[in-house]
């Protein structure tokens, strides 16, 4: 049964997009990331014109994360304070992304340095975090074996502003997530997506959190620099397709429950090992289709036909 | 010579000298004068019927309103596939199809084709800047290829069935990425290889019922608009995880 989507302009099978956000929302229960950065190449897979389905997957997101949060929230696995703390740095660096988002897409590129940033970012998360994994499931199978030390110095431990979030059990410099959520956030509107995905591994691995803290904490921030880019995308790009955004919510807040549920029965390695296979896949295949001849040399692109 | 200066003095005339006089020579209309795009839009189809003053031949143009269109060229730059040339034409018609009861080149001469723009090949597309004719010709069949791989532009011509000596009908098919806005449907009436009359209806394609609303508003209320896929958004994550409260 098709649908017609009044911003994009396009008909779509209504089940496919239910279908998609089902799947898609899945994943971000298990991993805590909104799953943006498979929504929207999937949705410009479909049909749906590029800068429609980046601004109509940060509207979905929007809802989903919130779906998200409130089940961790249930099991108090959300640190308000890092979340919030995040989220000052994430909402200044979304005002730059979108700035960047628009001059790119002025000079035609928009496409290409979206795909490139994919390729980058998620081939190096995905190795640093299938290695790291894997080490942690080799260690477990040897008892006895060294174990890591609670946490280790650096000179980003040495850096003013140091604040205490004791549901995270973590005394560092608000500098950190704040800068942590700048870049994500520049990163996240440019790319369409949340930033769950660089977000939780940056969270584990640079901030130091414990795991069962991350998903939860990383939605929250996303919820509030998803809405800001929808709101930002909608007043100055006309790009948000309302009608998309909740078809593919319907199916996305069912599909995170259960992600959710099934999430909390796995441990945090085997999460991460799957987390970075995931990664991995869209990364490879996203470096494979920008060094193939493109099947036609000419396009137009759909959003100005 | 003379015979083209004959073809220049008769397409000058034909120009000129209104066909208006003659439309009645030719009268046609459709089965409907718009096409509502609605939720659960999947292409539509119109009737286009009528009738000639004798034994003649029929051709039908669908010309959807003109836009500026780019056309990107792909090229390799440091092992990365990328846009890397463009050409903007200002004035590249959205929708453009075409219907006739023969074979075109059996019953219009070229120079009537190019005159009144039938077929794909005499369409005209104009370079936004100053450019080499290769090379707009060149971006101009990318934008006819590029366009008749969405379906917007008429690969094949389509039939005008005649009814007896005068009446005839056939049936325009729009996909559903019809852009929107106003077509013009030209009828031409053909004989010897030359249009001797001709008639032009109108046709809207507009969103209609809901979809027209959503899209007027979040195009007037822009930051209204916004505001309101937001909190939309959070209502249903919000119902969404009630039922899974006491999970």
């Amino acid at each position: 049964m098709d649908v017609y989507l009044p911003i994009a302009e396009v008909s779509l099978d209504i089940f496919v997009l239910l279908g998609l956000g089902a799947g898609v929302g899945f994943l971000s229960g298990v991993f805590g990331v909104g799953g943006g950065f498979l929504l929207t190449p999937l949705l410009i897979l479909i049909g749906v014109p590029a800068p429609i389905a980046v601004a109509s997957s940060a509207n979905q997101l929007v809802g989903a994360s919130v779906s998200g949060v409130l089940a961790h929230w249930r099991r108090g696995h959300v640190d308000f304070k890092m979340g919030f703390t995040l989220l000052v740095g994430g909402l200044a660096g979304s005002f730059l992304g979108i700035w960047l988002f628009t001059l790119f897409a002025r000079l035609g590129q928009i496409e290409l340095v979206i795909s490139l940033c994919y390729v980058v970012l998620l081939g190096t998360l995905g190795i640093m975090m299938g290695v790291e994994s894997l080490r942690a499931m080799l260690r477990q199978r040897r008892p006895g074996a060294a174990r890591r030390k609670l946490h280790r110095h650096t000179w980003l431990h040495g850096l003013p502003l140091k604040t205490r979030f004791r549901k995270s059990q973590l005394y560092i410099s608000a500098l950190l997530p704040i800068g942590l959520g700048f870049f994500v956030g520049v990163l996240s509107a440019v790319m369409g997506i949340g930033g769950g995905f660089l977000m939780v591994p940056a969270m584990i691995y640079t901030l130091g959190m414990p795991t069962t803290m991350v998903p939860g904490t990383s939605l929250l921030q996303i919820i509030f620099v998803a809405a800001n880019v929808t709101l930002l995308q909608a007043y100055t790009n006309h790009t948000v397709d309302a009608v998309l955004a909740l078809l593919l919510l319907v199916g996305g807040v069912l599909g995170a429950q259960f992600g959710t549920r099934f999430g909390t029965r796995l441990r945090g390695e085997q999460l991460r090992f799957l987390l970075a296979l995931i990664v991995l896949i869209v990364a490879g295949q996203l470096a494979h289709d920008l060094t193939i001849r493109p099947k036609h040399l000419f396009v137009v692109p759909m959003e100005n036909r | 010579m003379a015979r083209r200066r004959l073809a220049a003095v008769a397409a000058l005339g034909l120009a000129l000298a209104p066909l208006a006089a003659r439309a009645d020579a030719v009268i046609a209309d459709l089965s409907s004068h718009q096409i509502g795009i609605t939720t659960g839009f999947n292409g539509a189809s119109v009737v286009l019927f009528g009738a000639t003053d004798g034994p003649a031949d029929v051709i039908a143009v669908v010309r959807g309103p003109e836009r500026e269109l780019t056309v990107w060229r792909k090229g390799k730059v440091a092992g990365v596939w990328t846009n890397a040339e463009a050409e903007t034409f200002t004035n590249a018609p959205s929708f453009y199809a075409i219907a006739a009861s023969r074979p075109l080149d059996e019953i219009l001469s070229r120079a009537s084709a190019a005159l009144h723009r039938v077929g794909i090949e005499n369409l005209r597309f104009e370079p936004r800047a100053t450019t080499t004719p290769e090379r707009a010709a060149l971006f101009a069949d990318a934008l006819v290829a590029a366009q008749q791989r969405a379906g917007l532009f008429a690969v094949t011509t389509g039939r005008i069935a005649f009814l007896g000596e005068r009446l005839f009908r056939t049936t325009l098919t729009f996909p559903a990425n019809v852009p929107t806005g106003s077509y013009l449907v030209e009828v031409f009436l053909v004989r010897d290889k030359e249009i001797v009359g001709a008639q032009t209806t109108p046709l809207v394609v507009s969103k209609v019922g809901v979809d027209a609303a959503v899209y007027e508003f979040a195009h007037r209320r822009a930051l209204a608009y916004g505001a309101i896929a937001v909190v939309m958004a959070v209502m249903a994550g919000w119902l969404a995880s009630l039922p899974f409260r006491n999970a």
